[in-house]
């Protein structure tokens, strides 16, 4: 492992931190007294500051550390939690995220509101933990140049030479917190010339021995050029677990008595202290014919212990951490292995073989199989999207801040899960769409009240699962969209025909045309040059839609429907004119025979089927798509029922439909051009290439064979936006 | 012999730390997300010398040293303590729990590995 990549896992630890920290700011506005949320809390921002320590990250310390001090200071209740502490918190917590982003991608941080929060949070800490001593150094970590451990040899011509005189008794203690003297003398040792002498005296008889006693002491005498405070430093660990008398004598001078070098004294001592330091019985008895018979029942106990408690009270669930790389590698070869099934398939009907019942299970096993294979290397990169969601929150928050409106995110179902790629790239929409609904969408509180509403407004995003799509819907409780001034502003920016008469959903489809901005004023939030047509053009992208819906007075809801996976889907294999092609199963209601009796002509090309009594528009797959002329009569065919956002139910006319199967995605952009109502393309069992259909891009190239309000110009524009 | 080591801490880097230090200096690593992990671990990993941290989830760094030192299974196995805090206070209390030391994070990768040596005598 690298230091890069070492670095790399912080940041993404970062991440996890910073997310948590967030949920638990949110726990805490509703449980401000639960200590185990403010404990939670406190080691997010901790864990931020201890590995930032450690890569000399200060400026990310220096504030992780202020911002932890005065959240100690609620954990020892010290402080309460308020709302303007949670607000603080939370402007310290976005703070955190920017030093922690600028750190990892070694940008420069402007620190004007840096300075200001500390400010802020130091206000909480005092005049006595302002200027806390705090000291932080960057560590050394020679991990690419592992150099041998620096060790203070001694030096032998050093002219300064002390001799220390060291009396040593270790009480009980020092063994019970794992010390073992020997391992302290050889350090004394490595400072210089060691000689000790081990006093035996205090050993009692054998019926009186008590193996968890401290019974040996020592006198040492070390000759060394090094000061005494480095002795101490020697014995840091065990001050206050033993007697530690130090006194310097003459140097060079030996002691009279008995002096023993080191090697064989620590002979004599493993014997004597075999047993005294052992007394738990983790040290092999074997060797000890005095182990009492308190220390083999201990031994018994330990080998007879409970195992290790079942794992089901283990924190979080175990995760493996695997290169995206290798899952996106794994997902192409699955897309070949369903095309591959798909191939065998069609090679054994055509083979015209008698009906053989159990090939033909086998084969559907496989079939089965491999779409299990499939779903589950799918569900690698389905991550949930509460990651995405509480960044939001954040938006939410400076968005209010900005226009001086409050507003409060409230988000459902954030459990779902959606495709790696997704995630990251609706990212950027949605932060916009986000800030629209509070910039644009929200009254100002005063506005609110005047119309009897809280003056809170609420942006509701919610995630869910239908139908295999992922809708996502940013709805706020605003006023409802202006109608009238949107189609004033497209008119005056020269958009939309003056005299055109515009439906209600295509005025405010018009918020997707690009440049189009609906504030009186360009406010400094929707400045930034995104506009909506880039929110939908990055949804389409992703082989999504985006459409609106609005109630004057009661609020505006975008809606974004997303396939659930980017590299698979079920379709039906259709004929449209002669060719094969894919439509998505996921968009199709029901599919029709119709009567002739049930299909009319309406004016002078437009059809319209009658189903169950209603009416719905007939669109012409190969027509729209420009394989066949405008005919009068069409035929029969197949009518395939398809709902869509904006469009309500239309009947989408094929010639025939051949099969039900799964498809592998193939992007026509990357490998060929985009081409309007095609969005990918697919190999199919016999090899041949069939193009997937895009029903709602489709329709809208149906009908715009119909009147058309808008503009030549922006005819494109329009349809695509 | 290797000298194994079971390094307690709920900070991913500050693991992935320890065991690039440690594995580099010839320890045998093992480590545990939280105290709780690290007690339930301790009798199968038997490690040498612990190393944890003081504030986890579930089970903090004290708890680690209580469970260790007074439990059903105590052991006199050192535990050297990892904190961000360098207070006399908690230095007094780690050891009056039965702690063998401590270091000081962000730690110097040298002054970790020569502690290690002094409190396991591992030989590198």
């Amino acid at each position: 492992m690298s230091m890069n990549s070492i670095r790399d896992t912080f940041f993404e630890e970062c991440e996890e931190l910073l997310e948590a920290l967030v949920e638990g700011l949110a726990q805490l506005e509703e449980a401000p007294d639960d200590t185990e949320v403010v404990n939670a809390v406190f080691r997010s921002v901790h864990s931020i500051k201890g590995g930032a320590g450690a890569f000399g990250l200060d400026r990310l310390v220096n504030f992780a550390h202020t911002f932890e001090t005065v959240m100690d200071k609620v954990r020892d209740r010290e402080l309460a939690v308020d709302e303007k502490l949670i607000g603080l918190f939370h402007r310290s917590g976005d703070m955190l995220s920017d030093l922690v982003a600028s750190a990892r991608d070694e940008t420069e941080l402007d620190d004007t509101n840096e300075a200001s929060l500390f400010q802020e949070l130091e206000s909480y800490l005092g005049p006595g933990g302002e200027e806390e001593e705090f000291s932080f150094e960057a560590m050394t970590l020679d991990i690419d140049d592992p150099s041998p451990i620096a060790i203070d040899l001694p030096s032998e011509n050093a002219s300064s030479e002390h001799c220390f005189d060291i009396h040593f008794k270790p009480f009980k203690t020092l063994y019970e917190n794992g010390h073992e003297p020997i391992l302290i003398f050889d350090a004394l040792a490595e400072l210089g010339n060691l000689t000790s002498e081990v006093d035996l005296s205090g050993i009692p008889s054998f019926d009186e021995f008590d193996p968890s006693d401290s019974i040996l002491s020592w006198k040492l005498r070390l000759t060394t050029s090094e000061p005494e405070t480095t002795l101490h430093e020697v014995f840091e660990f065990v001050e206050g677990l033993c007697v530690l008398e130090i006194s310097e004598g003459e140097a060079g001078t030996e002691k009279a008595g008995k002096p023993t070098v080191l090697e064989p004294v620590r002979e004599a001592e493993e014997k004597a202290i075999g047993t005294a330091s052992s007394g738990d019985g983790t040290a092999s008895s074997t060797t000890e014919p005095n182990a009492t018979p308190q220390s083999t029942a201990s031994e018994k106990q330990e080998a007879g212990a409970p195992p290790v408690q079942p794992k089901e009270n283990r924190g979080p669930k175990p995760t493996l951490r695997v290169d995206l790389d290798r899952v996106d590698r794994l997902i192409n070869t699955v897309g070949e292995l369903i095309i591959n099934q798909a191939m065998i398939s069609q090679r054994i009907e055509e083979l015209d073989l008698p009906t053989v019942a159990h090939l033909t299970n086998e084969l559907e096993a496989y079939k089965l199989l491999a779409r299990d294979i499939q779903e589950g290397v799918m569900a690698i990169r389905a991550q949930p999207v509460k990651p995405l969601f509480q960044r939001m929150s954040r938006i939410v928050r400076e968005a209010s801040d900005a226009t001086n409106k409050k507003a409060k995110l409230v988000t459902v179902g954030d459990s779902t899960e959606v495709d790696k790629t997704v995630i990251e790239r609706l990212a950027d929409p949605l932060t916009h769409m986000i800030r629209n609904a509070v910039d644009h969408g929200l009254e100002k509180s005063k506005d609110r009240e005047a119309v009897g509403k809280d003056p809170t407004g609420t942006i509701r995003l919610s995630a869910s699962h239908r139908s295999g799509s992922v809708f996502i819907e940013i709805a706020d409780d605003g006023a409802g969209l202006d109608r009238e001034r949107i189609l004033a502003k497209a008119i005056e920016k020269d958009l939309v025909a003056a005299d055109a008469e515009l439906s209600e959903p295509e005025i405010d489809n018009l918020l997707f045309l690009p440049g189009f901005s609906t504030a009186g004023q360009v406010s400094n939030l929707s400045g930034r040059g995104v506009g909506m047509d880039v929110v939908k053009n990055a949804v389409q992208a992703l082989g999504g839609r985006v459409s609106i819906s609005s109630t004057p007075g009661k609020g505006t809801t975008f809606t974004i429907v997303l396939p659930l996976t980017l590299a698979v889907m079920d379709g039906f294999v259709i004929s449209v004119s002669d060719q094969t092609m894919v439509i998505p199963i996921a968009s199709i209601l029901e599919t029709i025979r119709p009567n002739a009796r049930d299909v009319h002509i309406i004016g002078t090309d437009s059809e319209v089927v009658s189903v169950r009594g209603s009416y719905v528009p007939i669109v012409d797959v190969a027509e729209s798509l420009g394989l066949t002329e405008r005919q009068g009569s069409r035929g029969n065919g197949i009518l395939l029922l398809v709902s869509t956002e904006g469009n309500g139910l239309t009947a989408l006319r094929v010639t025939s439909i051949h099969d039900q199967r799964q498809v592998v995605i193939k992007s026509l952009e990357s490998n060929y051009t985009a081409i309007r109502g095609v969005s990918a393309a697919t190999i199919l069992g016999d090899g041949k290439i069939a193009l997937i259909l895009d029903p709602e891009e489709l329709i809208r190239l149906g009908h715009s064979g119909c009147a058309d309000p808008l503009m030549p110009q922006n005819k494109m524009e329009l349809r695509h936006g | 012999m290797t000298t194994k080591v079971l390094a307690i801490d709920d900070s991913r880097t500050i693991r992935n730390l320890l065991r690039v230090s440690l594995e580099g200096a010839g320890f045998e690593f093992h480590s545990a997300e939280d105290g709780q992990e690290g007690v339930e671990v301790f009798p199968d990993v038997d490690p040498d010398v612990v190393i944890t941290d003081i504030n986890m989830p579930r089970m903090d760094g004290f708890g680690v040293i209580d469970t260790l030192r007074s439990g059903p299974n105590k052991t006199n196995v050192p535990i050297l303590v990892l904190t961000t805090e360098s207070s006399d206070d908690l230095k007094s209390r780690a050891r009056s729990s039965g702690a063998t030391g401590w270091i000081v994070k962000p730690f110097d990768d040298a002054s970790l590995v020569s502690v290690l040596k002094r409190l396991t005598g591992h030989v590198g």
